[in-house]
């Protein structure tokens, strides 16, 4: 019979302990989990990267739902266990569920420390625990300006620089003189200082909070000193506390956290405790590397073995903020047994300490290069003697036995017991055995059959030389596409961190994502381009050198060099007087080729360059804008003659395509956007083949997208069916800024649709409305800058260089 | 040889490049994003593409209608491309840009 296992919380302790367990006692139990967070279990150590902007909650999740059904788990999301009954073995939440077990497991985490001052309840005071503190501090974040961190430590710099990256102002308030320093030395500490402050942080260090101000919310934060800083947003990240409440009002023994001995058992044999709550051989933990070790000592005893054991190890802390690398790990206080070698070098901001006694590393502090942190961590790990090497360890592990400075030779040479990965306690060994036994080929296969580099992921590099190693040129890590040479990084990490980090120019892109060219090439430039003119519009200032020559002249180059002009014909609908004045247009300038695009407009081919200028002056005196027939953006909206003529239209399509047109033209995309719109399912206008389509249905209006009809043949897929012309305009409008703001550059609609799912473009922009109207409102917003007719522009004299020579040498000159 | 003035650098754009019309041929200046200037065939080896029209990157041009990329400095195609411009002796003094014509360019024209 299965026995009953209940696990009351649902971090990532107790979800690497089920997976533990599964592996070894598959079967034995069923299991419920009780999570006071609504929702399922995620890597809380990639809250930063969640709050800084550089990852979404999706990319976090640990266990999504299916895994908790595939191993039939029972999921309480959103209830608090209120009480445990030790005698009856049940217990209750606070929804007013009560459930039965054989087996209990305590894992309830730790809750912040909230300094006691007057005002720490007041609204706009928030801690940073969970996913909910982040959605708080994203809220904040976009309404208001100035944010107090209180706290220098791991969790609150980490916020800061959160906050920092989402554009608040935000001062870290710090008790100590030094930042991090249970982690960190002095002198780490003030590099650190100085390189939070590079990022527009303020640190106050020997801030002793006095009380925080405010009447209904936070105004701001009160010193012991009398000085007053203002706020609208306060974190609390002044530490942690065991959350032992539960397992002391159930008469477990506890003192700092709940007393559990070596195989994670409490005063009571059927319950046990794992993760921040407990308290094992007199120290509590916060880093996820001893958690997962009591996972692991857990999982052992419930699934029966008796020699199952915590075994504490110092683990190295690292900090997750995108460009400051340093890292600590054991003891490195001054002693008279010890002795400490250091390495400084200002001018590239590098700090290295080894702490040593009997001639073995006790201590290591790294700050600015912290590659050799692996090496370090083994050396004392296996209290290597270091007598041999004494002169060149502070160099790092390249430097010994006179080896070249490659990072592949260094991993190399790492011994099989090597820890590669701190967070899972993943050795070297295990993962070349896991490459060869398992025919392993990329860095997802090694997270998912080994747990390295799935954490934090700051081990990520070293498993990427393992594979290289293992594999030669065989491996291939472009799981992510660079988006060109000049970068390792994807359109979609360039497009977020662009949004995250509020880069507003390309040369702030390039520096901050530290591009590896000087000013870029012809890939990627356009397409930085295009992503800060969609996601900044009228703040940021096009730049027009980094334009495709057509977007450049707002012509179409062809082979000869000269250009093609194509006026904008609403809907393709035109008059006499419009004919009249092209064909004007073409005697005057002898234009050589007058033909019918596809997109039912007139194109005029074999201009030269130096007449544009004059072309558009005459084609604008009849009323012609330009027709974008050049440009990643809105082209064309083909229309049939509809209910106006034909026998069979249903609708109007001629107006809906002329408004259509009229409301989108200027808008720029990611790549070309043809429309058009049939009045009938004969569907004259041929919209069941291009990037967005209307059939015109006596009930209504039915939308079609992501058709494709040039190197790829598609039909459309059905959007969806409105009733009014209204709304069918509002839906093509917010799929269309919903794939300006997602696809990546050059990437049709039918390509990106392909990739992100029909489903989910579906429920944005046709199902929720709310999203429906936010993308609308984002659209109409960009369109009161983009709607300029670039033609009238250059024919005011915009540009004007781009339309003559600079000079011309004549026979005459040459000859003198 | 002379030294023929064509203007000033400020008439270029910067990552950008401006056109002089000359008997034998048009020639292509460029200026880079750090205020070099290049003097080149306007003309691609490929299939003679006007490179002045390109985006220009560090000192190479991109050529807008089949992307070959040409240094600037040497006038040759780069990457796996095989093909060269000629490159046209330049100067810039003070703001001025002055380009060489030698005796062969008029007798050629």
């Amino acid at each position: 019979m299965t026995e009953k296992l209940v696990i009351i919380g649902n971090g990532m302790a107790p979800g690497r302990m089920l997976e533990h367990l599964f592996q070894e006692a598959p079967r034995r139990y069923q299991v419920t989990i009780f999570n006071a967070e609504p929702r399922v279990n995620y890597d809380r150590i990639m809250l930063s990267p969640v709050l800084s902007g550089e990852k979404d909650y999706e990319e976090i999740i640990i266990h999504g739902d299916g895994w908790y059904i595939k191993n039939g788990i029972i999921l309480y999301k959103g209830h608090k266990v209120v009480g445990i009954d030790r005698v009856a073995k049940t217990l209750k939440s606070n929804h007013g569920v009560v459930t039965s077990y054989d087996k209990l497991v305590i894992a309830t985490g730790s809750v912040p420390f909230i300094l006691p001052v007057p005002g720490h309840d007041l609204p706009g005071v928030l801690s940073y625990r969970d996913l909910d503190d982040v959605k708080a501090m994203l809220l904040a974040a976009q309404s208001t300006a100035t944010a107090v961190v209180i706290g220098g430590g791991l969790l609150g710099l980490e916020a800061a620089a959160g906050l920092a990256a989402r554009g608040m102002e935000v001062t870290v308030l710090h008790l100590m003189p030094t930042l991090m320093e249970r982690q960190l030395d002095p002198a780490a500490g003030y590099l650190l200082q100085k390189a939070v402050e590079e990022r527009g942080i303020k640190v106050i260090t020997n801030a002793n909070t006095k009380a925080i101000l405010g009447d209904r919310r936070v105004t701001g934060v009160e010193l012991a000193d009398g000085r007053i800083i203002k706020a609208t947003l306060v974190v609390m990240a002044a530490g942690i506390r065991p959350n032992a409440w539960l397992a002391k009002d159930a008469g477990l023994e506890v003192n700092r956290g709940i007393l559990v001995d070596a195989g994670m058992t409490t005063s009571d044999p059927d319950i046990l405790a794992i993760g921040e709550c407990a308290e094992v051989g007199g120290h509590t933990y916060g880093l996820v590397a001893p958690l997962y070790e009591m996972a692991r000592a857990a999982a052992g005893r419930l699934a029966g073995v008796e020699n199952a054991i915590f075994v504490h190890s110092d683990t190295p802390t690292k900090l997750k903020v995108t460009g400051i690398d340093l890292f600590s790990l054991g003891d490195f206080a001054d002693g008279e047994d010890r002795e400490e070698i250091v390495l400084r070098d200002a001018s590239s901001g590098i700090y290295r300490r080894l702490v040593l006694k009997d001639n073995r590393i006790i201590g290591t502090v790294l700050f600015g290069d912290t590659l050799d942190g692996a090496w370090f961590t083994d050396l004392k790990k296996r209290e290597v003697d270091i007598s041999e090497m004494r002169d060149t360890l502070i160099f790092g592990q390249a430097y010994q036995g006179g080896a070249p400075l490659d990072p592949m030779v260094a991993v190399a040479a790492l011994p099989d017991e090597a820890e590669i990965c701190g967070c899972n306690g993943v050795r070297k060994g295990k993962i070349t055995g896991a490459i060869d036994s398992k025919g392993l080929k990329s860095l997802d296969d090694i997270r998912a059959h080994t747990k390295a580099s799935a954490s934090c992921g700051s081990c990520t590099g070293l498993v990427e030389q393992l594979l290289k190693l293992a594999l030669g040129d065989a491996y291939n890590p472009a799981a992510v596409q660079p988006m060109c040479a000049c970068t390792p990084l994807g359109h979609d990490d360039v497009r977020r961190l662009i949004k995250a980090k509020r880069l507003k120019t390309i040369p702030s892109v390039m520096q901050e994502l530290e591009w590896t060219s000087s000013c870029g090439c012809a890939k990627c430039r356009p397409a930085l381009n295009y992503y800060l003119v969609c996601e900044w519009p009228g703040d940021y200032a096009d730049d027009y050198q980094s334009r495709f020559v057509n977007e450049r002249v707002h012509a179409n180059i062809q082979k000869d060099g000269t250009y093609s002009v194509v006026p904008r014909m609403w809907g393709g609908v035109t008059s006499a007087a419009e004919l009249r004045a092209i064909a004007d247009v073409v005697d005057k300038f002898s234009i050589p080729t007058v033909k019918v695009t596809g997109g039912q407009r007139i194109d005029m081919l074999g201009v030269k360059k130096e007449d544009l200028p004059s072309v558009w002056g005459d084609l604008g005196k009849a009323g012609f804008v330009s027709g974008h027939a050049y440009a990643k953006g809105i082209r064309t909206v083909k229309t049939c003659v509809g209910s106006d003529w034909c026998r069979f239209g249903t609708q109007d399509s001629t107006r809906l395509g002329i408004r259509i047109e009229r409301f989108m033209w200027g808008s720029w995309t990611p790549a070309k956007v043809k429309m058009a719109v049939s009045g009938c399912p004969r569907n004259c206008a041929e919209a069941t083949c291009k990037d967005v389509g209307v059939i015109c249905v006596e009930s209504g209006f039915e939308i079609h997208f992501a058709g494709a009809a040039g190197l790829d043949i598609k039909g459309t897929e059905v959007l969806g069916l409105v009733k009014t012309e209204d709304e069918a305009l509002e839906v093509i409008v917010a799929l269309v800024q919903m794939y300006r703001e997602q696809a990546r550059y050059l990437e049709r609609i039918y390509k990106w649709a392909k990739r992100v799912g029909i489903d989910e473009i579906r429920r944005q922009v046709f199902d929720d409305l709310d999203k429906r109207t936010a993308y609308y409102t984002r659209f109409i917003f960009s369109q009161q800058f983009a709607q300029v007719d670039p033609w009238s522009e250059r024919v005011s004299g915009k540009d004007k260089h781009e339309f003559k020579p600079m000079a011309a040498v004549s026979l005459v000159q040459a000859a003198e | 040889m002379r030294w023929i003035q064509i203007g000033s650098i400020n008439d270029i754009p910067r990552r950008g490049a401006r056109c002089v019309a000359t008997p034998r041929g048009r020639i292509a200046v460029f200026r880079t994003g750090d205020d070099q200037v290049f003097a080149i065939e306007d003309r691609c080896p490929h299939k003679g593409g006007p490179l002045s029209q390109g985006i220009v990157h560090g000192t190479s041009v991109t050529c807008p209608l089949h992307n070959w990329v040409i240094s600037l400095e040497t006038g040759k195609a780069l990457g796996a491309d095989e093909g060269e411009v000629r490159t046209i002796p330049i100067k810039v003094e003070g703001d001025e840009i002055f380009i060489a014509v030698d005796a062969s360019a008029s007798r050629a024209a």
